[in-house]
């Protein structure tokens, strides 16, 4: 996303770019029903619904306040904090290319907006099993103006971070380590689930776990490969780095695991998919992809470490965002500042190539982003917490989000189901097939 | 010899099998069912169609004990099982004609006596 500096000059709409845009846009759309899918698979079964329903909703709330206010915040020129508004309710976005790009205003509009809605999705993994519905709506639209789109700003938008040559490729700064921290928050603000620690509480579902970890990952080719805007060199390297990184990822979470339980777990394989890619995500099209690899790898640790002690803490950080997302992100934001190649990015080298300064822009990001999202997650949970509950009885935790939220249950058998048939609803004068 | 059937709701028989096991319970069956006991039927709706829920979840118990452990395996049930609620479920309590214990073939008694692994 640096690459807007460097680009300026070019003012055309490029047909090539904007037709592979056009297709990763819908590629990280998909993203958010397989993190739907994802996390629906890792609650139990009466909550799989509600859980799902998270990221449906990010899908609805995020895209509304996106176009409303929140890309406008993000993109438009404002100070380093924030941005203006003046593309508030989609002023002047166009079929003019964006600023530093080839493609369309409005193309890069929405590619922007299928990053905000995932990553509101991500940080309802904080709280499944428990928030009440209404409550994570409210949330939802105010966490992806308050939180995502001024950390979007700061690394994209000509934000500070940026201005100091903080490199974030595809969202390190906004998406993970702002969904990641931001879940930390939720979790303890929220509070753990009523058997958390108690009893154990096991995923339904872990074929859905994989399913949905291999749609993120075939999605993220769109999230990584579609942050060079065109389709240049830097998507093609980001490309092939969303392939590289998750395997060494998924490669040393199989040793890992067997060094630790004898066994390869397929949640834990599902969930190394999501590290690594979230890994490669801010580094994608600056870093060779040999030391992409080597990334990979090395991302594979904290978070696995993470992970195993996490569920020893009382903090029912449920879907563990702050170890696949915000550590993995982190991981990776540090790593460019070491591994960072002028000669496959043509932006900027890392310490390993002769620019500490390289490092130390790296570094800031990485304090200053988590310090954000954590501070004013906790703060919006707190204040929405004080006008509304954020969660349900015990018993209504007991019954399970999907029939208490929803009225509906995922895995329904229609025994003892009986139809409620309302005088005068059945419309008489339509043509009915008779009984033989 | 008594064979105690007891039904709960199923978000409560984690706190049943612990309650069983600290009175020393060590054999049973359960099985998920469903059932209805004149708790408020819920209506769900999917699409345009209203459905009132005339079942609901439940999980059944089924413990063969041998006299003295009747009465604490019915406080088991009872104390982990409740709520305070319409649908806390029911314990039965049927008497036991014959147990076989099959590896050994021994009946009565030894039958429902678990044995030190």
């Amino acid at each position: 996303m640096t690459k807007m500096s460097i680009l300026a000059a070019a003012t055309e709409v490029n047909a090539g770019d904007t037709a592979w845009m056009l297709a990763a846009t819908a590629l990280v759309l998909l993203m958010t029903p397989a993190l739907g899918l994802f996390y629906a698979g890792l609650v139990r079964s009466k909550n799989t619904l509600n859980t799902f329903m998270m990221c449906v909703a990010a899908l609805a709330v995020a895209t509304v306040m996106w176009a409303l206010i929140g890309y406008s915040l993000a993109f438009d020129e404002g100070s380093g904090f924030v941005g203006g508004v003046g593309h508030a309710f989609l002023q002047g976005v166009t079929f003019e290319p964006r600023d530093g790009t080839t493609i369309p205003h409005l193309l890069f509009f929405a590619f922007q907006a299928t990053f905000c809605i995932i990553t509101v999705a991500l940080v309802s993994g904080a709280v499944v099993e428990r928030m009440r519905f209404g409550p994570f709506l409210v949330f939802a639209a105010l966490w992806s103006v308050l939180v995502y789109a001024v950390l979007a700003h700061w690394a994209f938008g000509g934000g500070w971070l940026q201005a100091n040559g903080t490199l974030d490729f595809a969202g390190g700064v906004p998406v993970e380590m702002g969904s990641g921290f931001s879940a930390l928050a939720a979790a303890l603000v929220v509070g753990s689930r009523k058997d958390y620690g108690r009893q154990a509480l096991l995923p339904h579902n872990a074929i859905y776990v994989l399913l949905g970890a291999g749609l993120l990952w075939f999605g993220w080719f769109g999230f990584n490969g579609g942050s060079g805007f065109s389709a240049g060199r830097s998507s093609v390297l980001a490309f092939t780095n969303t392939l590289l990184t998750p395997a060494c990822t998924l490669a040393v979470w199989f040793a890992l695991d067997l060094i630790r339980g004898r066994q390869v777990t397929a949640i834990g394989a599902a969930t190394a998919i999501i590290v690594g890619c979230v890994g490669i995500t801010p580094a994608g099209g600056f870093i060779a992809p040999e030391w992409a690899m080597v990334l990979g790898a090395v991302a594979a640790l904290p978070s696995y470490a993470i992970i195993v002690w996490r569920p020893r803490t009382r903090v029912d950080e449920t879907l563990d965002v702050l170890a696949a997302h915000g550590i993995a992100g982190l991981t990776g934001i540090v790593f460019i500042g070491f591994f960072a190649q002028r000669s496959w990015n043509g932006v900027s080298d890392g310490l390993l190539f002769g620019d500490a300064g390289q490092l130390g822009s790296q570094l800031m990001a990485a304090v200053a982003t988590p310090a954000y999202a954590f501070a004013v997650t906790f703060v919006l949970l707190k204040i929405i917490g004080a006008i509304t509950p954020l969660r349900g009885t015990a018993h209504e935790e007991a019954v399970g989000m999907d029939i208490v939220h929803h009225g509906e249950e995922a895995y329904v058998t229609g025994e003892g189901a009986i139809l409620i048939m309302p005088e005068g609803d059945v419309a008489e004068d339509l043509p009915v097939a008779d009984p033989v | 010899m008594k064979l105690v059937i007891g039904i709960v709701r199923p978000d409560k028989a984690n706190d049943v099998l612990e309650a069983l096991y600290r009175a020393e319970v060590r054999g049973f069956s359960l099985s998920r069912v469903q059932g209805h006991g004149g708790e408020l039927e819920r209506v769900e709706t999917y699409r345009g169609t209203r459905v009132k829920m005339g079942l609901a979840e439940k999980v059944r118990f089924e413990i063969a004990v041998s006299e003295e452990f009747v009465q604490p395996t019915i406080d088991a049930l009872c104390e982990a099982g409740q709520t305070g609620e319409v649908g806390d479920g029911k314990i039965f309590v049927v008497p036991l004609e014959r147990v076989v214990r099959i590896r050994t073939g021994e009946t009565g008694h030894g039958a429902v006596t678990p044995v030190a692994p």
